[in-house]
């Protein structure tokens, strides 16, 4: 249960319109109205964008943290619920010392919060970025919006449940800078494993939700796999240096790649308005991992029948953007030569991207939104599947086959167009 | 039901080329800026995906992607008596119908034009005298020098990433340029495109009748490019499906591609699409413009109130604006006085066509604006002296075609016309066919004009706007002095058969196969308020705070297309606006 309500925590509406009001209300939004002053309400959010409270806390097309955003699990629907000042329906209420018990612990006055809330990584937020979140928290305008947030089914909405979860799962460890290293590596392990809360995708979960010790080693969630970051040139970050980072958390795209799903949301909304010591922070972290290996398997021979029937349609359906050699476009197409991404053990971001296609990233600093188109409704499972095999499997790049009942089984998942010729 | 919108800081009247670069650079220095269009919004990723196959039978031929005649039209006449009837399909005219109107589906020739062709008056008296000028052609400068636009031509080819290689840099003449163009502060911000074997053989033997050609400068972007408002553009394909089409793939310069996600992300902007403007609102003593009327999408009646009213519609639809707001003094034929709906152009077109006997042309390798050019007869590059014309063409090897229903008629004389006999010399027509345009200067003539139909209304009951054009004196003998050459250079090229074809020689049509798809005039700029609606900045002479931007400012049609002139001159004027106008609200040329 947990690890499909962790799942959940994935923003899986992609909201076109959502940047715009945010980043407006952010901008404008902002007043002190009791206890904090201007300048501890201007760093509470910055504490709000990096800890992307936004993403989940308002709805498509409604209003900033009203709430209202639905998470949907197998189980029933978690809608986030309102934290706006109202004292009805928000939490206008709350005492910042129960504000952070919900967000470090999980646990609002009334009731255990399931942990879609990632409490378990914003447990590591320092006390006086909390008191300033608080400060922020304080200023957005009350907003009346009764939200049900739990529309679980029996037994999953028993709350109390969750006691015995965070028993076994809940590291409640507040961060602890490691004085071997940087300042710099230590803001960027404060950021990646707090705010910015990277482990709640990126890292493999147990089968009951907990993180495994896989950290950030990448892992399948609702019809993506969120990458490894972890420090290897196959799979992993290894070949992005720490420009490369930056340059993607702050734009979207680099000189590799262009964002894609649910990542795109992250950057738009939170990462692209983090400072550029932040951002350096987050890089100087990801390159201090160590080394890991990875085990790359031998490619599959050009001979093999679903390489070559994958040649042929890569030439006809992919090679006018991402050019005859896979290179792609930098900032704007990703290149198809040695990615990490496709690479991945597991194809599920490809198949996904391919079927329904995606939204590419609009950000200050890259506007562009190129985005890939859905293939879903033109291309079979067999020709899906050819097209990802032989990309995986050429341009120095090496990886399981992608099969036939893979796709099939995807475009089921995701909700893909079928097919629309026979 | 009617309804009165907020008040903005300026209105401007379709969202094109001119359109989109205004209101980037008015929201830009912080103005409230609401742009109404008449067609959908159109955005590059999802309306032209790439994973659509493009459809020539419902591009190219039905012409889906421009407005229909159906919608609205413009009724033709050649002269004065004759009764004007509504063109019932667009065969030469190609308005946009979307958000980024023609500069949606334009071919994408990017040209600036020469210092002569905007001070065309100065320049022939200078060299020539009055004695030049046939009857009657109307000849006037443009009160801005090429030297004034340049920085602004700079600045629109480095938002478009326009594709080519310069001829002259700050005085200095460049390798495999255009060597007549004006001088240059930069180089074109993308290389020029891969030339097609046409190109190469035209480029040959032009070269060896001592002429100099030069790639033509092209929306195809030759390299991947990120452009001055940070967007990123990617290399062209050379698919072919340029002109009547969206480019899905970034390559094609437009304001879909290069402006409109910069413009999208600023809360300052507002466009409304769907809504087509009837009529410029001004004070009662027509001094001052108000805002705008429009129609919505649902036949009810807006109103956008404004400080600054900016027009940036069709050529022909900004002068049938201003006539149906009363705006300025209609031109009046007889008298030869009034201003709106005079010095209106087109283009004198002329062709040499040719088949080889055992060409690989493969024209479906190309785009809309893959061509190499001559300048050597173009503008006032030549001498005219008892020639008896002025002006001339850019002569061009033009790869624009290659579309399978497009070149199905395209056989040599003599092949058989059906059966296996037409599909061999389909086949071989197919490899062997290229073309030569001589894409000609137009000067106005007191007898080309436009004004407001007696007869014929469009849907909202308001006149449909009336073209009075047929070819003057010196299209019909610069059009043959340059379809001769066309035919050189053809013959030139080792082409078996050639034909050759000046369209001035008949009556002006508007359902002209080959023809150009360029109108100027109509609300020109100029120095003196008896011969121009606007003065240098576009600015109208009566209501200053009125700007009608696009090629109606145009008082004459040089031997270019006229997108990137039209970019320049929105520039031009968006900095006097931001600079002049602001700062003191009122006429920014005193007399």
């Amino acid at each position: 249960m947990a690890r499909n309500l962790l799942r959940t925590a994935l923003r899986t509406c992609m909201r076109g319109g959502l940047l715009l009001s945010a980043v407006t209300f952010l901008a404008h939004g902002a007043k002190a109205q009791d206890g904090g002053t201007d300048a501890q309400v201007e760093r509470g959010r910055y504490v709000a964008i990096a800890g992307d409270c936004l993403a989940c806390h308002t709805a498509p097309g409604g209003k900033p943290f009203a709430g209202g955003l639905d998470l949907k699990t197998p189980f029933g629907i978690i809608t986030a619920s309102n934290i706006t000042s109202d004292r009805e329906t928000g939490i206008g209420s709350w005492t910042q010392q129960q504000f952070e018990r919900a967000v470090r612990h999980g646990r609002s006055p009334d009731r255990y919060l399931y942990p879609a809330m990632p409490y378990t990584a914003y447990v590591k937020i320092t006390d006086a970025d909390i008191a300033d979140l608080w400060a922020y928290i304080r200023t957005i305008p009350a907003v009346s919006n009764r939200v049900v947030t739990n529309r679980l089914r029996f037994p999953y909405n028993i709350r109390t449940l969750l006691i015995g979860w965070n028993m076994l799962f809940f590291d409640r460890s507040a961060f602890t800078p490691d004085t071997s290293r940087s300042a710099q590596v230590n803001r960027g392990a404060y950021l990646v494993e707090g705010l910015e809360h990277c482990g709640t995708c990126h890292t493999t979960k147990n089968a009951f939700g907990g993180d495994t010790r896989a950290t950030y080693q990448g892992t399948s969630l609702q019809g993506w796999y969120a990458p490894d970051l972890s420090n290897n040139t196959h799979t992993g970050l290894g070949g992005w240096s720490a420009d490369d980072i930056v340059t993607y958390l702050r734009a979207g795209t680099n000189r590799h790649t262009a964002s894609s799903g649910p990542m795109t949301e992250t950057i738009e909304n939170s990462t692209q308005h983090l400072t550029e010591a932040d951002l350096q922070a987050i890089a100087a972290y990801f390159k201090s991992l160590p080394q890991r290996t990875v085990t790359v398997p031998a490619p599959l021979r050009a001979s093999n029948r679903q390489m070559m029937a994958g040649a042929r349609e890569f030439a006809v359906q992919c090679s006018a953007c991402h050019v005859s050699n896979g290179a792609g476009i930098a900032n704007m197409i990703p290149t198809l030569q040695s990615n990490p991404a496709v690479n991945a053990p597991n194809p599920d971001s490809l198949i996904n991207i391919v079927l329904r296609g995606t939204d590419g990233p609009v950000t200050t600093a890259n506007p562009t939104g190129a985005a890939m188109p859905s293939f879903g409704w033109k291309l079979h499972d067999d020709q899906i599947a050819n097209i990802l095999t032989y990309i995986r499997n050429s341009m120095g790049n090496a990886a399981p086959a992608v099969l036939t009942s893979d796709v099939g089984r995807a475009r089921k998942a995701i909700d893909a167009q079928q097919v629309v010729w026979h | 039901m009617n309804y009165k919108r907020p008040k903005a800081d300026v209105v401007i009247v379709g969202l094109g080329w001119s359109g989109s670069t205004m209101a980037e650079e008015l929201t830009r220095a912080g103005l409230k800026v609401v742009a109404i269009e008449r067609g959908a919004w159109r955005d590059t990723s999802t309306s032209f995906p790439t994973t659509r196959d493009p459809d020539e039978l419902s591009g190219s031929v039905r012409k889906d992607i421009l407005q229909a005649p159906v919608t609205e039209t413009y009724t033709v006449r050649n002269k004065v008596g004759q009764t004007a009837l509504p063109m019932r399909k667009y065969h030469n005219l190609t308005l946009g119908n979307n958000v980024g109107g023609a500069g949606t589906h334009w071919a994408g020739a990017s040209w600036r034009w020469l210092p002569f062709d905007h001070q065309p008056y100065s320049h022939v008296m200078q060299r020539y005298g009055a004695g030049q000028l046939v009857d009657g052609l109307i000849l006037q400068d443009w009160g801005v020098t090429y030297n004034d636009l340049e920085p602004f031509y700079d600045r629109f080819e480095k938002i478009a990433g326009t594709s080519g290689t310069a001829g002259v840099i700050n005085g200095q003449r460049q390798p495999g340029g255009n060597p007549f163009e004006g001088s240059r502060t930069s180089p074109y911000p993308t290389p020029a495109l891969e030339r097609s074997r046409a190109n190469v053989l035209f480029a040959e033997a032009a070269t060896r009748l001592g002429y100099h050609p030069f790639p033509v400068p092209s929306a195809m972007i030759g390299a991947p490019y990120k452009n001055a408002l940070g967007l990123n553009l990617a290399p062209c394909t050379y698919c072919g499906y340029c002109q009547l089409y969206g480019c899905g793939n970034w390559s094609k310069s437009s304001p879909n591609i290069c402006i409109l996600p910069v413009l999208m992300q600023r809360p300052n902007f507002t466009v409304v699409t769907e809504c087509e403007v009837i009529r410029i609102n001004t004070t009662p003593d027509r001094k001052t413009a108000t805002g705008v009327t429009f129609v919505d999408s649902d036949g009810n009646i807006g109103e956008q109130p404004a400080d600054i009213v900016i027009t940036a519609t069709f050529t022909l639809d900004n002068t049938r604006l201003l006539l149906l707001s009363g705006i300025s003094t209609p031109y009046d034929v007889a008298s030869g006085q009034g201003v709106v709906g005079r010095a209106f152009t087109f283009q004198t077109l002329s062709w040499g066509f040719m088949f080889f006997e055992n060409e690989y042309l493969n024209p479906f390798m190309n785009t809309g604006a893959l061509a190499t050019q001559i300048d050597d007869f173009n503008g006032d590059n030549f001498d005219h002296t008892g020639l008896g014309f002025i002006g001339g063409a850019g002569i061009q090897s033009l790869s624009n075609q290659g579309l399978p229903i497009g070149m199905a008629g395209l056989l040599p004389q003599g092949s058989p016309q059906w059966g296996k006999g037409w599909k061999q010399a389909f086949r071989k027509g197919y490899q062997n066919y290229a073309q030569i345009q001589g894409q000609g200067t137009s000067f106005a003539h007191r007898e080309q004009f436009l004004d407001l139909d007696p007869t014929y209304k469009d849907r909202f009951g308001q006149p449909l706007l009336r073209i009075t054009f047929d070819y003057n004196e010196n299209d019909r003998r610069s059009g043959r002095f340059i379809r001769d050459k066309c035919v050189e250079i053809a013959r030139e090229m080792g082409a078996t058969q050639v034909g050759g074809d000046s369209f001035a020689d008949r009556p002006y049509s508007g359902y002209t196969p080959w023809d150009s798809s360029h109108v100027q005039g109509g609300v020109v700029m100029g120095e003196d308020p008896r011969t121009s609606v606007q003065n240098r900045f576009q600015q109208n002479w009566d209501v200053h705070n009125l700007f009608v931007i696009g090629a109606s400012s145009f008082p004459n049609n040089a031997g270019y297309n006229p997108t990137v002139v039209v970019g320049a001159t929105t520039l031009w004027t968006a900095k006097a606006i931001r600079d002049l106008y602001l700062k003191n609200p009122g006429p920014l040329v005193r007399l």
